[in-house]
């Protein structure tokens, strides 16, 4: 009993200490707060945000209130870290297989690439794409088409609009193709352990994702048009473009900077995984007779693959959290539209900044989450 | 990296409200923040990252401008000296945390008074010392000569976290015509931004459009619009809670509008000693206790006129030599036809 209550002593008093700091900050912001005569509330949320927000992928308008300009900042954010996941990967398993590469250009090229861009600061990277390379491109009405429907200028990249009929009917089509896969899996699976028969599942799932949409678009009454960007002219010398999809510069600076730097990470994250398969095993995969498609996919890649997620998860929140960089760069993202007009047009610091932390800790902490799943799943199972 | 630091320090800041602990007991007859200048022997004072006539460093980093004056106003009343200032550059995101943290004690920065600056965050706007208004700037080659040929679809660079911001929505709104707004914080971003044509036009404070029309690669081949959109009256800002301090900036500024009223300059303040009229005596100390309200001595504002003229001589070498704005307009005192007009000192 003695014992026991020696024992809780030091983390009584640790829980105390604790509690005594932020107490001491609570009440010292609030004595500051109150003596300056500023509120602390979240009431300001409701307001009307009065500002307007460059681009956004929700309806935005000024009449709206501050918890939805932080709404549509917050996709803003989503949008750049979801398109800088995706290009960074692509790029980044590429260039990881390229330095394992047995040509000598291939292999050079791509460990040049790595160590270049990895040792530059981003933000300077991010600067370079968006006032050095951006801002070199041309005027509207100076730029050439590209493939004779988009257009790359300097007030943004104009690509032609989808316009969709029946859009529900074609996503249907492309659930049901996947639902198709995964029973056809399943069977498949079922099929070689009881009979040892296998399946061409690859020709099948491809076969399935290509032909159900393609049904919708013929007997489901789909269909696809394209809007093509018009140039206008707003004054004698200032153009814009009309119709389509405009994509800022800044989105672009951004996502490119992005990417080619979070891609070095990821390259070094694969060809760690691949290497550090030990030889034997695929030496040992050669000599039970599966070819090298096989050895690849059944025995290196599951292998590699549990080398590779853990640091890859790291480089993701990195991504993410590095895309509040954006605010140098007029990029509307939470940063530049929440923690920075509606901080400065409300003067909410506290609420705000906090609001923003925690925004970042869940974005950060979801991704952790999914990838850690994904990392349940393939990692060894132990009999 | 420069533009990291900044938003670092703006984050620091925000986290020292948290920190900084200034216990402001009952009203002393001497305020704390007169009390802690005199103490570290300088005033901190929060200017502009660089507006030509209003706060802009030479190469040598000698601030000059009508609202860095102001500052050296209050150095020159509160410490005897007008050289005697700290200024610390801020944008216009970071800089009201900057004041009520604590960094700064004036904040003196082309900044708009507002009902909801003055009443909500903790600020107290002290007088206006520019009255300005909102304007547009475009390219001279594009033929628009009024803001009624603006069309839909037109793109505008301006700074974040301004009341720019708002008015132009309230502009564009109110005319019906759809437009993109692209936001920086720094004002050289928005310059390049605007120079190198991502934006059709640029808008601001038209004072400040006239002083960043300056640093365009070639600035002839630019126009500001006629129309002004707004009232923007600028003046200096201190944190609320120190009704002393308060008054120490308000009198400063208002010393100075006074002094061009009564023809007091800097090189012929000491003479005016001798004058006949009270209310010039008053203003250079050779009459009155004016001074002993705030805890000053009497030749405070002596001291102002003789170091930094009267508002009339900065308003001349800021921004009317430099080829700003060489016309006062509303800035001319109301004896002259403008709307500078300020209390009595008495």
């Amino acid at each position: 009993m003695n014992n026991k209550f020696k024992r809780l002593i030091p983390q009584f008093l640790t829980l105390l200490l604790v509690v005594l700091i932020f107490g001491f900050f609570t009440l010292n912001a609030q004595v500051n707060m109150d003596n300056r005569g500023i509120d602390f509330g979240f009431g300001f949320l409701k307001q009307e945000a009065s500002f307007d927000i460059q681009f956004s992928l929700v309806e935005y308008d000024g009449l709206d209130p501050y918890w939805w300009a932080y709404v549509a900042a917050l996709l803003n954010t989503l949008l750049v870290a979801v398109l800088g996941i995706i290009f960074c990967t692509i790029i980044g398993v590429i260039v990881g297989v390229a330095r394992l590469s047995s040509n000598y250009l291939i292999r050079n090229t791509a460990a040049w690439y790595v160590e270049f861009f990895r040792n530059i600061p981003l933000l300077l990277q991010i600067f370079f794409w968006y006032y050095a390379a951006l801002r070199a491109l041309p005027l509207p009405q100076d730029a050439e088409p590209l493939l004779g429907v988009s257009y790359l200028t300097i007030k943004g990249f104009y690509i032609p609009a989808m316009i969709w009929e029946n859009l529900n009917i074609f996503l249907y089509s492309i659930v049901l193709a996947i639902i198709g896969i995964i029973i056809v899996r399943t069977y498949a699976r079922k099929l070689q352990e009881n009979e040892g028969k296998q399946l061409p599942v690859f020709y099948i799932s491809l076969g399935l994702i290509v032909i159900l949409p393609l049904l919708s678009f013929l007997v489901g009454g789909v269909s696809l048009d394209f809007e093509i960007p018009v140039i206008k002219q707003l004054s004698i010398t200032s153009f814009t473009y009309e119709g389509g999809v405009g994509l800022p510069p800044e989105l672009i600076a951004l996502t490119l900077a992005l990417s080619l730097y979070t891609a070095t990470f990821i390259a070094e994250c694969v060809r760690a995984g691949i290497q550090g398969v030990g030889k034997g095993q695929k030496e040992a995969a050669a000599s039970i007779g599966l070819n090298p498609n096989q050895i690849l996919k059944l025995v290196v890649m599951p292998q590699a693959l549990r080398i590779i997620i853990p640091p890859t998860t790291n480089q993701y929140l990195n991504l993410t959290k590095n895309s509040s960089l954006a605010a140098a760069i007029a990029y509307p993202d939470l940063v530049l539209v929440f923690a920075g007009t509606a901080l400065m047009q409300t003067g909410k610091a506290i609420e705000i900044v906090s609001i923003t932390m925690l925004t970042y800790l869940s974005l950060s902490l979801a991704i952790a989450a999914l990838m850690n799943w994904y990392n349940k799943k393939i990692e060894i199972k132990e009999k | 990296m420069f533009k990291l630091i900044k938003q670092l320090t703006s984050f620091v800041a925000m986290v020292a409200m948290l920190f900084v602990f200034t216990t402001e007991t009952m009203a002393a007859k001497k305020s704390k923040t007169l009390k802690n200048t005199q103490k570290k022997g300088f005033v901190r004072c929060g200017v502009s990252q660089g507006l030509p006539g209003f706060s802009n460093a030479d190469a040598a980093g000698n601030w000059t401008g009508v609202d860095v004056d102001v500052c050296r106003a209050v150095a020159a009343a509160v410490l005897g000296d007008a050289n005697k200032v700290k200024f610390t550059p801020l944008s216009a995101k970071e800089r009201f945390t900057a004041l009520t943290s604590g960094e700064i004690d004036i904040l003196s920065r082309n900044t708009t008074w507002t009902l909801s600056r003055d009443a909500d965050i903790g600020l107290t706007f002290v007088g206006v010392n520019f009255y300005d208004g909102q304007g547009f700037m475009v390219r001279k080659s594009s033929g628009i000569t009024s803001t009624s040929q603006f069309k839909d679809g037109i793109s505008a660079c301006t700074n974040l976290g301004t009341t720019t911001e708002l008015n132009m929505r309230d502009f564009f709104n109110s005319k019906g015509i759809s437009y993109t707004p692209v936001t920086f914080e720094k004002a050289d971003e928005v310059v390049a931004a605007y120079d190198a044509g991502r934006c059709d036009t640029y808008t601001t404070d038209k004072s400040g459009l006239a002083a960043q029309r300056i640093k365009l690669s070639s600035p002839d081949d630019h126009i500001v619009l006629p129309e002004t959109i707004s009232k923007e009256p600028l003046g200096p800002v201190v944190r609320q809670g120190d009704a002393v301090w308060e008054d120490i900036v308000r009198w400063s500024l208002n010393t100075m509008i006074e002094a061009e009223e009564y023809g007091i300059t800097s090189s012929n303040a000491d003479s005016m000693k001798t004058s006949d009229n009270p209310a010039i005596k008053r203003l250079v100390g050779a009459e009155g206790e004016m001074g002993a309200a705030f805890g000053l001595d009497n030749e405070w504002n002596l001291r102002i006129i003789k170091q930094v003229g009267n508002y009339g001589e900065s308003y001349k070498r800021n921004i009317a030599d430099t080829g700003i704005l060489p016309d006062r307009g509303p800035n001319e005192l109301w004896t002259k036809g403008g709307i500078l007009y300020v209390p009595p000192s008495r």
